[in-house]
């Protein structure tokens, strides 16, 4: 049982970082179109890394 | 042109001039900005990743245009461009193409675009789901059989994450629970804040005592769920009203203003009766007026449905709204603004809205039974309990949290919202845009259908009908004619002649009349019938005139809307009834009702016999949707059950229909009644779902049976079954 005083912490900053994840990807406004991005990755053109 | 920058916004504009005002002013800001301005461009027709790509690349390729972006959602593309590209360039870039594009008015939309409403609502759904999970997590092993301590222990941890959860977290249910109680009503969310803030606390007080039973899980699961619906519920209202607001910013209402030989651009709130406005050939009339220079001919089928332009001289009156075709027109302003036909008709739709708001969704009539209910219900097991167990208020207290968790309202929180969401998504995607919340579940009585001719079933544009009955000598002559014009019928004619054009000289467009030119020595003339020199047919035409001979009538029909056929056979196929009235004449609307398939028709209806018409069937328990774009439809529009206007209506014929048909095809009509219908038996069936768990799940909370397991499971299924049922929707 003295294993869960180190395991609950554990998937509690697990769950913590999903839930910070989310946050920034709500601020960084990720979620605003999400059916263009989820068309997008089917394209060939990749904006991060123009074509020289 | 002078520009000389507006004093004061804050009146006329729009019926509420607050809001205008702000967005009014960046958007003047915006005009005088000279570097890199962002351009937004609505596209009704753009659906998948090709779509995106071809999009992108075309307006990227285009001189002056830095990067665009398109947003498939909002089926929006925002440009970064140099101050000198315009819209219309781009949105001609677009339709080589093959897309729909229309500009919008970027200082209006800026205000839905930061969603804070809805951001903030996501946050919160975010946080709940975090902690549901976890507190789940710990509320596992407690069922699976945690004793003693660790019991405590997992409660303890539960408390600490739950308790600063429902506390943010269900702030906006507590708000609003508050303003109802406060007016003294009791909406959904008093019960819904009632079980939050009494499940947690009553788990506290156990946990504090070793209690064995805690709903941290259940209260945070419920404020999750409900979010949810109310997230899902803002998405689809805010993704209506920001395309509301779209179409809205389609025209920026200015008048170009005479004084003292100087031409002003001023925004019509400015302008006052009096003054002397100045109408360029394609324009619309900003204002009521009359016309005290020029001749041209006007196109008056928004305002009265007539396909015929009429004749404009001077000391015509014109009404806003009416198109000036051929000749640059100087209008005395009778009325603006306020006073103006457009806005007293607009006005008239504002009057007729309020009744229509009245109308009761089954989600509030659900409301209205069920918020009573679990009072009662949670209050009588209070009070049974505490007179059985002859004063023990902790039991009694439990039971009566257990009730009012299991009652909770998570299916039917969801159950309206995520039928809608369904709904509404699959119409947009198909071009419909459902602008009032309660719109689907009246679109769903509908059992008789109005149309409207003229920009409605028809595209307003007129395609000549009788080429080859006419010789081909004369089609040269009259193609020479007509490319000198921009008349619509003239625009029409030079499109479908094909072959050399002949020989003609001297050309001169003669405003109001047509145009004159000379063959051979001789004088042309194609135009109206008068001028022609013959007798006018009943139909739309223009007549062609060379001395010495006979003249010849080039007549045109009005194309028919695409899909106005499919959308006709489709709603036929759904056993409504089908209605044509029109405000043109009876020889056309004769012609057009046997082209299109509809038997029962009226011509030459005034916009207040058409509204009588659908009151008249509504007064027989008809219910009608109405379909019509134009000023003379408004009134009908206002007074039918439901209605929808094709995106190109005026304004405020969208403004008075609760569906706005983004694209150009009609046939999505028929498939928004058939969805509605669907959509509607799917809320139904909701209900029964979530009812049918209560009346398992109430008894045994009632006679102290439920445990949090139990609590927990009917919340989830229930929601669960709404949510899956919702998507059932084809």
């Amino acid at each position: 049982m003295q294993i869960l005083t180190v395991l609950i912490p554990v998937s509690l900053f697990l769950g913590f970082i999903g839930l910070v994840a989310f946050i920034w990807a709500m601020r960084t406004r990720q979620f605003d179109d999400p059916q263009g991005d989820a068309s997008r990755i089917l394209t060939k053109e990749y904006d991060d890394k123009p074509a020289p | 042109m002078a520009y000389d920058a507006p004093a004061d916004l804050s009146s006329g504009i729009s019926a509420c001039p607050a809001c205008v005002a702000a967005p009014s002013a960046q958007r003047l800001a915006a005009l005088q900005r000279p570097e890199t301005a962002r351009l937004i461009l609505s596209l009704p027709t753009a659906h998948c990743a090709a779509c995106m790509a071809t999009v992108e690349g075309a307006l990227k390729a285009h001189p002056g245009v830095h990067s665009a972006r398109v947003n498939l959602t909002l089926k929006r593309v925002s440009v970064e461009a140099e101050a000198e590209v315009t819209a219309a360039q781009l949105a001609d870039v677009l339709e080589r193409v093959g897309y729909e594009a229309h500009e919008l008015d970027a200082g209006l939309l800026s205000m839905t675009e930061t969603d804070r409403q809805g951001r903030e609502i996501l946050m919160r759904l975010g946080v709940a789901f975090f902690s549901m999970m976890n507190i789940m997590l710990l509320s596992v092993a407690v069922w699976s059989g945690a004793e003693a301590a660790t019991r405590d222990m997992f409660h303890w941890i539960s408390a600490l994450i739950a308790i600063p959860t429902v506390a943010f977290v269900g702030q906006p249910f507590f708000k609003s629970a508050w303003r109802a109680l406060r007016v003294g009503r009791l909406g959904m969310d008093v019960p819904i804040s009632l079980a939050l803030i009494l499940a947690s606390s009553i788990s506290l007080y156990e946990t504090m005592h070793s209690g064995e039973k805690a709903y941290f899980d259940a209260a945070v699961m419920l404020a999750f769920f409900l979010l949810l619906g109310r997230y899902l519920d803002h998405r689809s209202r805010a993704l209506a009203r920001s395309a509301a607001e779209e179409l809205a910013a389609l025209e920026v209402p200015r008048a170009i203003v005479l004084q003292d030989g100087q031409e002003f651009l001023r925004p019509i709130a400015q302008v006052a009766k009096g003054d002397l406005v100045l109408v360029r050939p394609g324009g619309r009339m900003p204002v009521d007026g009359v016309v005290v220079q020029g001749t041209s001919e006007v196109d008056r089928g928004l305002l009265t449905g007539e396909s015929l332009p009429a004749f404009a001289g001077p000391g015509l009156a014109v009404s806003a709204g009416e198109v000036n075709l051929t000749g640059p027109l100087t209008l005395r302003v009778t009325a603006a603004g306020r006073d103006s036909s457009l806005h007293r008709m607009a006005d008239l739709v504002a009057v007729a809205e309020s009744a229509r708001n009245r109308y009761t969704t089954l989600a509030e009539r659900a409301a209205r039974i069920y918020s009573p209910l679990v009072h009662i219900l949670s209050f009588s097991a209070f009070a049974f309990w505490l007179w059985k167990t002859g004063g023990d208020v902790r039991f009694a207290v439990n039971i009566s949290a257990a009730v009012l968790i299991i009652t909770c309202p998570c299916a039917l929180g969801l159950a309206v919202p995520a039928v809608v969401t369904a709904a509404s998504g699959k119409l947009f995607r198909k071009g419909v845009l459902i602008k009032n919340g309660t719109a689907l579940e009246r679109l769903a009585e509908v059992d008789v259908v109005v149309f409207d001719k003229t920009g409605t079933l028809t595209l307003g544009t007129p395609t000549p009908c009788n080429l080859e009955s006419v010789s081909a000598q004369d089609q040269s002559v009259a193609l020479a004619l007509a490319k000198a014009s921009s008349h619509p019928l003239a625009m029409a004619l030079a499109g479908q002649i094909s072959g050399a054009p002949a020989a003609v000289t001297d050309l001169r467009e003669v405003p109001g009349y047509g145009i004159e030119g000379q063959l051979h020595g001789q004088t042309v003339r194609l135009g109206r019938a008068g001028w022609a020199g013959v007798e006018g047919l009943a139909q739309t035409a223009t007549y062609l005139a060379i001395t010495g001979q006979a003249p010849v009538a080039f007549t045109f029909t009005d194309q028919i809307r695409p899909g106005a056929e499919a959308a006709i056979a489709g709603l036929t196929l759904q056993g409504k009834r089908i209605k044509l009235v029109s405000g043109d004449t009876e020889a056309a609307v004769r012609a057009f009702a046997a082209r299109v398939g509809i038997a029962d028709w009226v011509a030459g209806a005034l916009p207040a016999e058409k509204a009588a018409i659908v009151r008249g069937l509504a007064d027989q328990g008809h219910k009608v949707l109405m379909v019509g774009d134009g000023l003379n439809d408004t009134a009908a529009l206002a007074a039918a059950h439901v209605s929808i206007s094709p995106a190109q209506a005026l304004d405020a014929a969208r403004v008075a229909s609760d569906i706005v048909l983004l694209g150009r095809d009609l046939a999505a009509i028929a498939d928004a009644t058939r969805i509605a219908r669907q959509a509607t038996k799917r809320m139904v069936e909701n209900f029964q779902i979530s009812a049918a768990y209560n009346v398992i799940a109430v008894p045994l909370a009632l006679m102290g049976a439920a445990t949090p397991l139990a609590a927990a499971l009917a919340m989830s299924l229930s929601s669960i079954t709404v949510s899956l049922n919702a998507l059932r929707l084809r």
